[in-house]
């Protein structure tokens, strides 16, 4: 817990140097298994500003973070796993690091990532895959894989991933840790390298519930740099949620599209919150059949626009400079882009082209509507809408990345929040094999408090948190 | 029937910023690639936000034009891949499925004519080329000033209404008067207002001329294509629908390319952007603090100084000439002789050496002083136009009659004394002017040389006729 760290740093038991010497080493030992970093920090630039910021103080004084390399960080490279982005160094920081520089944190390094974060298994970084702490031939989730296994391999306790369709909740789910994607508005974007400006959110990651809700509260907050922001009001802290009498619907077409094994843990997750008290009802989310299509077309489209920056000009990679402003254009990309991101770009022009346009996008959007709608009447009588979090168990290193359908198919459960701009969160819900399985929990627009606060009584009754690999 | 359309850029530079980031609007003269920030760069990561006040310039022209105003402000990004573009697409605004404009349908009368305005766009303008030999046909590389890169523009489309090249320039020159009535654009500065101009004859395809840099040069554009187009068809030659160029020193236009289809921009609503409700009160606000529009400022010129509606007209189709006459009438008070002396000598003059109304250092007193003393009889009408480019260059009027002795001459026996010698040189002329009138100008201009045109000229006709009759 990151409280332990702070009092220890504060009262002087433990020095800045031990403690970022005590996380070099355990870097040391299984990063070359894990390859949870892209850039790591000089060690000795690390102990200074743990130093300058245990003194300067503030609520995060001098505790190491991990930063998903989608996140802009002034003076450290920000690559995106991506060749495109691999010298690119920013100018600038994105706002959320500020507010954590602001409040002691010191980042230690940039965490890998499915490249531009479009993947969810961290297998399509142009820096190698990142594996999975708790079965190193498995895949930690993705995109924000990097940063689930920093945690889950007790590098830190804190990191920040980003969650276009569920790139926070999946690695959660698959490294027995916690995330979460906050409500559409409530953290800025500004800074962060878009895949799809309208799905995604930078969001907390952490070991367990009371950290989470710490860092989510020190990142979130109406940004005039971002003018998708809004302003609102956290709950206080602490988040004490009675589950007792909480509406709970669980959705069971989800469910039933899920692994067996995944299944029984969620059934067995529903029984600890009925025990405590909530009212347990079995719904339907509707519409889960036309989700995941809406889905990629809308984060296709903006994909293929946000991505049209990369041409070697101004930053970024420009092996190729001689000839035709065109022929140098396309050589770059070609060759700067990877797989995966081509192909997202390629069905995302195709959707916006004259005629088609209409035709998906248009509908996607109809679409997106009509499961926000739905939502808001479950709202009406759920506090909770619960499933679990990935369908699957852990895939294995290779086993979907070839398969794009069925990798897309990986993200059922996860894009409905992102589409409907609610939060939801993932917790550990329980092990089958050794391998963590992650329960979901979806709230109303704005209900991240509640969201976190349930995660905060339910942690002590499962007993599954600040969990680490035993690699 | 030759039909011609404009699309007029207005560069939004009484802006303090650009359009969507907080970088100066105003960069002339700045070093290149100085007035940048991640957003006007298109950084990874950079949001733009918008300057509200250029939404506020919006609505006045829109006003202005007699256009309907949208309900909702949206921003579209249309897409092309070309150097300047800072993220390979601009933010701007569509009239097309899921997006609307600004404003449309307006109407702009010119000299008794409608010319419809199709509609108005909001959009940020790109960066700026610089070609080393200053032409992009010879250049081996092409150099990139993002200065320009974001700041606002307003796109102005008109129907193909305007039937000649005198119209066009005539259109152009009431927008620019509207333009700077509404303190929307700095029109003398270089670039500020562009006009790509689609014309197309009988018989013939519509040709689009990019890129034309002022009203002169949109009526000397329209003049040589008419002339082109028209000799090309009568020769047999069909006229292509293409983009060409105007050479502003040969005085051509040259083909840039073919228009074989529509370009597919790939439009769709920039997610950066949220939707901003426009509502009757806030356009109703914005009218009320509007300043008087240049067709206004005339009735108010016929009815407050009783000068003719032609004189209103002509003053205020350039501001600063309307704001120089209400200035010096402040001092003056036979306003019709004012104007008259700014419309047919002051303008004129400068207008014949290409000079603006801003390059004038003559002050409203001077000009107040200059003509009393010509209603005084101080000094003669021949006097006043020979000093006036004095005054323009900020000369005191009092002090060159002085310093040169230009006060008149009103002494008759004085002219007449020089007049009988001039006429006893110019005996045959003096018999001619008998029957001639124009011989006997011709004899009153010979005196007004020898008193250096201050011979007061109703004494001196007088004189003049007295002498010829009595021969
Ligand atoms: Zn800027």
């Amino acid at each position: 817990m990151i409280s332990n760290i702070l009092e220890k740093l504060k009262t002087g038991n433990i020095t800045p140097e031990e403690y970022v010497e005590k996380t070099f080493e355990r870097i040391k030992k299984v990063e070359e298994k894990v390859n949870a970093f892209v850039t790591l920090r000089n060690k000795e630039e690390v102990i200074k500003e743990v130093e300058e910021k245990v003194k300067s103080g503030g609520r995060l004084a001098g505790s190491l973070i991990a930063i998903k390399d989608a996140i802009s960080t002034k003076g450290i490279r920000t690559t995106c796993s991506s060749l495109m982005l691999s010298d690119y160094v920013p100018p600038y920081d994105a706002t959320v690091i500020e507010k954590l520089k602001k409040e002691g944190a010191v980042i230690i390094g940039k965490t890998n990532m499915d490249e531009f974060a479009m993947g969810s298994t961290t297998e399509t970084s142009y820096f190698g895959p990142t594996r999975n702490p708790w079965d190193i031939d498995r895949t930690p989730g993705g995109s924000s894989g990097g940063s689930a296994a920093a945690l889950a391999a007790g590098y830190v306790e804190l990191a920040l991933g980003s969650d276009t369709g569920g790139s926070i909740r999946a690695p959660a789910a698959f490294t027995a840790t916690f995330g979460l994607k906050p409500s559409y508005g409530t953290v800025s974007r500004y800074g962060l390298i878009a895949y799809a400006n309208s799905l995604e959110q930078i969001g907390p990651m952490a070991k367990n519930a009371e950290d989470l809700g710490i860092l989510y509260s020190i990142i979130s907050g109406e940004d005039w740099r971002d003018a998708t922001t809004i302003k609102f009001s956290l709950e206080k802290e602490p988040y004490e949620i009675p589950v007792k009498g909480l509406r709970i619907g669980v959705l069971s077409d989800i469910m039933e599209m899920s692994d067996k094994v995944v299944k029984g843990s969620i059934e067995n997750m529903i029984n600890k919150f009925s025990s405590e008290g909530a009212t347990i009802d079995y719904t339907k989310l509707g519409y889960a059949e036309y989700a995941l299509p809406a889905y990629y077309i809308i984060a296709m489209s903006e994909a293929s626009s946000n991505l049209a920056r990369y041409d070697g000009v101004r930053y970024g990679f420009s092996k190729y400079n001689q000839g035709s402003w065109v022929e140098v254009y396309s050589k770059n990309r070609g060759e700067g882009f990877g797989k995966e991101v081509k192909r997202r770009i390629l069905l995302g022009s195709f959707i916006l082209s004259a005629g088609y346009y209409e035709q998906f996008y248009i509908r996607a959007l109809k679409v997106r509507r009509l499961i926000k709608s739905n939502l808001d009447q479950l709202f009406s009588k759920y506090d909770v809408l619960l499933s679990p979090t990935m369908p699957i168990l852990p895939p294995r290193l290779g086993e979907v990345i070839n398969d794009p359908v069925k990798m897309y198919a990986m993200d059922i459960n996860t894009v409905i929040a992102n589409l409907s701009a609610i939060p939801a969160l993932s917790m550990p819900a329980g092990f089958y094999n050794n391998l963590p399985i992650g329960v979901q929990m979806m709230g109303r627009y704005l209900s991240d408090s509640l969201l976190i606060g349930i995660s905060i009584y339910m942690e002590k009754v499962t007993n599954l948190y600040d969990l680490t690999a035993p690699t | 029937m030759t039909k011609i359309g404009l699309e007029v850029h207005v560069h939004l530079n009484t802006l303090r910023t650009k359009l969507f980031c907080s970088c100066s609007a105003c960069y002339v003269g700045k070093d290149p690639n100085t007035v940048t920030c991640p957003v006007c760069l298109g950084l990874p990561g950079a949001i733009p936000v918008l300057n509200e006040e250029a939404l506020k310039k919006a609505i006045m022209v829109a006003v202005a034009l007699n256009c309907k105003i949208a309900p909702k402000l949206l921003f579209t990004r249309k897409h092309y891949f070309y150097p300047d573009m800072a993220k390979n697409y601009q933010i701007s605004q569509y009239d097309g499925p899921g997006s609307m404009a600004i404003a449309k349908d307006g109407i702009v009368n010119i000299s008794g004519e409608n010319v419809r305005i199709r509609r108005i766009n909001i959009e940020e303008d790109p960066a700026k080329s610089v070609y080393p030999t200053g032409s992009m046909l010879n250049s081996n590389y092409t150099l990139l000033d993002y200065n320009r890169s974001g700041v606002g523009l307003l796109e102005i489309v008109t129907e193909p209404d305007i039937t000649g090249a005198k119209e066009a320039r005539i259109f152009m020159e009431k927008l620019r008067s509207i333009l700077e009535h509404l303190n929307v654009c700095d029109c003398e500065m270089e670039g500020s207002m562009r006009a790509d101009v689609n014309i197309s004859v009988e018989g013939g395809e519509r040709v689009e001329v990019k890129n034309v840099g002022s009203s002169k040069d949109v009526e000397d554009v329209i003049k040589y294509e008419i002339a082109r187009q028209r000799a090309a068809i009568t020769q047999g030659i069909k006229i292509l629908r293409e983009t060409r160029h105007w050479d502003n020193d040969r005085k051509v236009t040259i083909p840039i390319r073919l228009k074989e289809s529509e370009e597919d921009y790939r439009y769709f609503p920039d997610p950066d952007l949220p939707p901003y409700e426009i509502s009757d009160n806030y356009v109703k606000a914005i009218i009320s603090e509007m300043p008087e529009l240049p067709d206004n400022r005339a009735k108010r010129f016929v009815k407050q100084y009783e000068i003719t509606e032609y004189d209103a007209n002509v003053l205020v189709m350039e501001k600063a000439l309307a704001d120089f006459f209400e200035k010096s009438a402040k001092y003056y008070n036979n306003y019709k002789k004012l104007a008259n002396l700014l419309i047919n000598d002051y303008l004129r003059w400068l207008n014949d050496r290409n000079l603006k109304i801003a390059d004038s250092k003559a002050t409203p007193e001077s000009i107040a002083k200059l003509m009393k003393m010509l209603d005084n009889e101080k000094i003669t009408i021949k006097i006043v136009k020979q000093i006036l480019p004095e005054i323009i260059d900020g000369k005191d009027p009092e002090e060159i009659v002085k310093e040169r002795n230009l006060i008149a001459i009103t002494d008759r026996s004085y002219i007449e004394r020089i007049a009988r010698e001039v006429i006893e040189q110019e005996k045959e002329a003096a018999k001619a002017a008998k029957n001639d009138p124009r011989v006997i100008n011709y004899l009153i201009g010979k005196i007004m040389k020898k008193t250096s045109g201050k011979a007061d000229p109703i004494y001196t006709r007088e004189i003049v006729l007295q002498i010829i009759n009595e021969l």
